[in-house]
């Protein structure tokens, strides 16, 4: 693990250049959001539909995709500079750490930074009053998962392709996931086999249990299914990151 | 030589890369304190050399001892020991000289206060002080080997690796580079470098293996290779069009060898003065160089090819 944290330290340097920027970002990003969609667009939503404020419907979902989507912009480029650009992970491995660490430290940041932006991002959820119970300090925890089981298997894709990836990868997965995994409308709405498709989603997964915390009333059968689920993929995605690290820069 | 006195030990080393052997089979040891170079052209198995003995590509045959361990098992504990100069160089831009020295110190585990100090003395000893604070970007190519030098110290190693350190600097940066590696040496710290110049291998080297094809071709002190492989001089003859047809046989026994080049002809010879007038009776050519012999006509010798082509 402390071979795992010198790589983390990499990362912290870089992002210590420009952090400044992502807290700004962080901070007008949720109002923007949850002033539109949650205050404007609410306002014409009815609340017999959903049986609650739409704000309070949206707020939770809005913060599991700013998890999704961090998790993935940070395991995109960043992991493409450091092996094709900068080439940083070739001079991490001149020195004692392993594939491993590179991965793990890696994590560990993407972790960090979904940490801060969701927490900002949560306080700008309970100034707009649509926060309920206490339950909602666990949708920090969960967001962070939410943006590891993003982050592990979009690493390992970054490290493995060659070609120009990131423009479908957003495109075709991330921004369909954005729209259609239960933020703006249940999933119920959709046609059977893309419900069930996005049931699959460790966004969708994220998301509902999000909004079950912020309302304060989480199952916990089900949270402890979602919860496992998610981890399945963060493991899953640990397992193909190092393998895809491991033919990359150990060959 | 017995393994154990050997830092570097391999026998029988062989990498393949699909249908591809990068490294055919090679024997060598590097004793303590040696400066140790692979000589050759591009592809011939240098830098997959380097790689296997950087503990980050994994031998496809034979054995490789590094420091009595095995680079496959114990990379790690080996690394902590290693220095490495890449061929293309692993620095981060948008750090500054000084961050970039810091954050590989720390990979190696040196305490805070320690790599601050460190990072101090390796910017003085690679002249760089004054650039610490400048990002890495805008340096030249000269300032950047340095400091990839100065970073491959942090960690005080016994073994620095260096893939054709000196590769895309002008004259000038070469010596720097040269003087500061010359440095090392003198402090008893182990050097394996590849190259594909001969002026490189004859400053740095105290001895070399020159490699073709993933094998040795010839191996020893850069005197003795050209003494074995080569004679004590060279004449060079130009000519305006195209080269006559001659053998060595001409001279009556002046002349050893001949190679013939596109643009000129090469007479190896023990005594160039006595030859040029026979030379110059006989073929007419435009030019006549006498010269004495270097790594590039052993190569030439043993590969039949120049060296950068």
């Amino acid at each position: 693990m402390t071979y795992s944290l010198r790589a983390y330290e990499y990362w912290l340097t870089v992002y210590r250049r420009v952090w400044r920027g992502t807290i700004a970002s962080s901070v007008l990003n949720p109002v923007l959001y949850l002033a539109a969609m949650g205050v404007g667009l609410g306002a014409v939503v009815k609340k017999q539909e959903l049986g609650l404020p739409y704000l309070d419907f949206v707020a939770p979902g809005l913060l599991a995709a700013v998890a999704m989507q961090i998790g993935a912009i940070e395991s995109s480029f960043p992991v493409r500079g450091a092996i094709k650009w900068n080439r940083q992970y070739f001079a991490m491995l001149a020195t004692p750490l392993k594939v491993s660490n590179l991965v793990t430290g890696h994590l560990l940041y993407v972790a960090t930074r979904v940490g801060i932006a969701t927490s900002i991002y949560l306080c700008a959820i309970v100034a707009f009053g649509a926060v309920h119970s206490w339950w909602s300090l666990a949708t920090i925890p969960l967001c962070i998962l939410v943006g590891l089981s993003f982050a592990g298997p979009i690493s390992a894709l970054s490290a493995y392709a060659e070609d120009e990836v990131f423009n479908p990868l957003f495109r075709f997965i991330v921004t369909p996931l954005f729209l259609f995994a239960g933020i703006f409308f249940p999933v119920t709405q959709l046609p059977h086999v893309l419900r069930e498709l996005a049931y699959a989603t460790p966004l969708w997964n994220g998301v509902d249990l999000a909004r079950h915390l912020t309302l304060g009333h989480p199952h916990a059968l089900r949270a402890l299914v979602q919860v496992a689920y998610l981890v399945l993929w963060f493991a899953f995605g640990i397992f193909l990151a190092r393998w895809a690290y491991t033919k990359r820069l150990v060959t | 030589m017995a393994a154990g006195e050997a830092l570097i030990h391999a026998r029988g080393l062989t990498k393949q890369f699909g249908a591809l052997r990068a490294v055919d089979g090679i024997d060598f040891d590097v004793p303590r304190g040696e400066a140790f170079g692979f000589l050759g052209p591009n592809g011939a198995g240098k830098s997959s050399t380097m790689r296997m003995i950087g503990c980050v590509s994994p031998p496809s045959g034979g054995t490789l001892r590094i420091l009595g361990m095995d680079p496959v098992k114990q990379g790690s504990e080996i690394r902590a020991r290693l220095g490495v100069v890449p061929q293309a160089d692993t620095l981060d831009n948008e750090l500054t000289v000084r961050e970039n020295l810091i954050i590989y110190g720390r990979y190696f585990g040196l305490s805070r206060s320690e790599v601050r100090q460190r990072a101090e003395e390796l910017l003085d000893f690679v002249q760089l002080s004054e650039r610490a604070d400048s990002k890495v970007e805008p340096l030249s190519g000269g300032m950047k080997r340095r400091l990839t030098i100065a970073r491959a110290l942090v960690n005080d190693p016994e073994i620095i690796l260096l893939d054709e350190p000196t590769t895309g600097l002008d004259p000038q940066a070469r010596h720097v580079v040269w003087d500061r590696l010359f440095r090392l040496k003198q402090r008893g710290v182990t050097l394996i470098l590849t190259t594909h110049y001969m002026d490189e291998a004859e400053q740095l080297c105290d001895r070399l293996v020159v490699m073709d094809n993933g094998k040795f071709a010839a191996e020893g002190s850069p005197l003795d290779l050209i003494r074995e492989y080569s004679t004590r001089e060279v004449v060079e003859l130009r000519f305006p069009g195209e080269a006559p047809t001659v053998d060595a046989g001409m001279f009556d026994g002046m002349v050893s060898r001949v190679e013939v080049l596109p643009d000129r002809l090469l007479f190896y010879t023990d005594d160039g003065d006595a030859l040029v007038p026979h030379a110059h009776e006989r073929l007419q050519p435009q030019s006549v160089l006498v010269r004495r012999s270097t790594l590039e006509d052993v190569f030439l010798r043993l590969t039949g090819r120049t060296l950068i082509d």
